[in-house]
């Protein structure tokens, strides 16, 4: 690949991946919950959730907090969550990630991971909850093993947007 | 990696602003999304509009990797039943035992049926079906059990109608968009479909768990009159599911209930039929007298078989929304007696 961009398309190209990769990465990543799968009980975790606490850990200063409630309204409409229900968790996630970066001095990826598995571990909760509040009564222990999942998948989640972020940033 | 040196305004007056006016934003809206939930709390149908134009949006895109889907699906389902081979070897033989069993009586009472419809002078079934679409898609990364179907208001989808696939129910329509439409499944937490064990006529309630299994549970304390291998069927009651639609197919006892397998996977099933609800008590003749009859009845006039609602109970009390007819103590079947063909309408 070419160090510099040979035409003004090509830097326009450039500048548009890599302004808006983040973004259109945890789109797709909404969309594919669109994938005609008729589960009979939840396994497959949700990658939009997974690609989005990917990008908060990797890269902290290109969002700012409130940008998870515009992803996480598509999430909800896409998925067919509650209304509202992404865009609260996501916000959240994303609040603590702030508050953490913060106190903390510097992350490794175990730090990332952990952060990520309770991050996780909260979402799942949370969606129990509200699952509750609108009158579906479910044991907690149906949404571990998506738990689970969720939390082993994330590392290749974060080698995928680690991957996508530096090809988004090549010259 | 070093934390990210954007959340440290520094002395600039003008950054530290944005920052806390970022986190004021932040914080705001978190609280609206929380109020969102609790109006979809309150009133499971508020945005329908906009989540039905979601649908709408998104469910091409379902239809078009359909087969894709299937495909998939199929190996999945089809790696479990390998593992589980002998076992299910087993269960099925015992399944096709009880099955011809059945068959041989359905036989007879399909003639008897057939017979006194003649006698009544009554056309055919009338199925009362609105359209068909294909599943394409669910929220299979949630805890809530629900699926898109590819037909919407523009086939005369409606909220609330009931859905079924050729081998038995699935469930109900929850969300509409022009032309797709949100199902929640039986297995879904907050379905709850009154149903009738087929052996004796037990009322009881299928309720989902959000797992594969549906809960059975009796209205009568006593007994657990369920058996493995039982069929339950939509009972009617309440007016939405048309009665005797099978529904799920008893796998295991625990205690006072019973865990059934759904007649139909929404997951195989390649179309669904949207079914009008069945609404015998809100809008049928109300002097014909109760419609949930569970006995045998004569066919000239049908007298109130005792223990059974009193057709001299008054409309208003009829309409009242604690009447409920159907709940009442339901009587054993005969046996060998053909259920009464259920007129409609």
């Amino acid at each position: 690949m070419s160090r510099t961009a040979g035409s003004r398309g090509a830097v326009a190209f450039r500048d548009l991946r890599r302004r808006f990769m983040p973004v259109g990465s945890t789109l797709a990543a909404s969309l594919l919950a669109l994938f005609p799968i008729v589960a009979s009980r939840p396994l497959v975790p949700e990658f939009a959730l997974l690609v989005v606490i990917a990008w908060r850990l990797l890269r902290p200063e290109i969002w700012p907090a409130y940008m998870a409630l515009g992803l996480g309204l598509f999430n909800d409409l896409v998925a067919g969550h509650p209304l509202g229900q992404s865009m609260a968790l996501w916000t959240i996630i994303f609040l603590a990630c702030d508050y953490i970066d913060s106190r903390l001095g510097f992350r490794d990826h175990w730090m990332d991971w952990l952060i990520a598995a309770a991050a996780l571990l909260f979402h799942s909760a949370a969606s129990w909850y509200i699952a509750m509040l609108m009158g579906a009564t479910m044991d907690f222990a149906l949404y571990l093993p998506q738990l689970g999942v969720a939390v082993l998948i994330y590392p290749l989640v974060a080698r995928m947007v680690l991957g996508l972020d530096r090809w988004r940033l090549s010259q | 990696m070093a934390p990210p040196s954007s959340r440290r305004a520094g002395f600039s007056r003008r950054a530290q602003y944005g920052l806390f006016l970022g986190y004021v934003v932040a914080v705001a809206g978190i609280l609206f999304a929380l109020l969102l939930l609790a109006i979809a709390a309150i009133d499971p149908r508020g945005f329908a509009a906009l989540k039905g134009a979601a649908l709408d949006a998104t469910a091409p895109i379902g239809r078009g990797a359909g087969e894709v889907g299937r495909f998939f699906g199929g190996i999945v389902s089809g790696i479990g039943d390998y593992v589980r081979a002998g076992s299910k070897n087993a269960e099925l033989r015992r399944e096709v035992e009880s099955a011809r069993r059945e068959l041989i009586r359905a036989k007879a009472i399909e003639f008897e049926n057939r017979r006194l419809r003649q006698i009544v002078g009554l056309a055919g079934e009338i199925e009362d079906e609105v359209t068909q679409g294909r599943i394409v898609g669910s929220s299979y990364t949630s805890g809530r059990r629900f699926a898109t179907l590819a037909a919407g208001t523009a086939s005369g989808v409606a909220i609330g109608q009931p859905v079924r696939a050729p081998e038995g129910l699935i469930g109900r329509v929850l969300e509409t968009g022009r032309w797709a439409a949100r199902i929640l499944l039986l297995s879904d937490a907050y379905s709850n479909v009154p149903v009738r064990l087929t052996r004796d006529g037990t009322s009881a309630f299928a309720k989902g768990t959000g797992e594969p299994l549906i809960e059975l549970r009796t209205l009568e304390v006593g007994p657990n009159p369920f058996r493995i291998g039982d069929i339950v069927v939509t009972s009617g009651v309440g007016g939405l599911y048309p009665p005797n639609i099978p529904v799920a197919r008893v796998v295991r006892i625990e205690g006072d209930k019973a865990l059934a397998a759904p007649v139909a996977e929404p997951g195989r099933a390649d179309f669904a039929i949207v079914l009008r609800p069945y609404q015998p008590a809100a809008d049928g003749p109300l002097e014909a007298g109760p419609r949930f009859q569970e006995g045998p009845v004569t066919v000239a006039a049908p007298p109130p078989a005792p223990g059974q609602a009193n057709p001299a109970t008054s409309p208003t009390r009829q309409r009242s929304p604690q009447y409920q007819p159907a709940l009442q103590r339901p009587q054993a079947a005969v046996p060998g007696a053909a259920r009464p063909p259920e007129p409609r309408r």
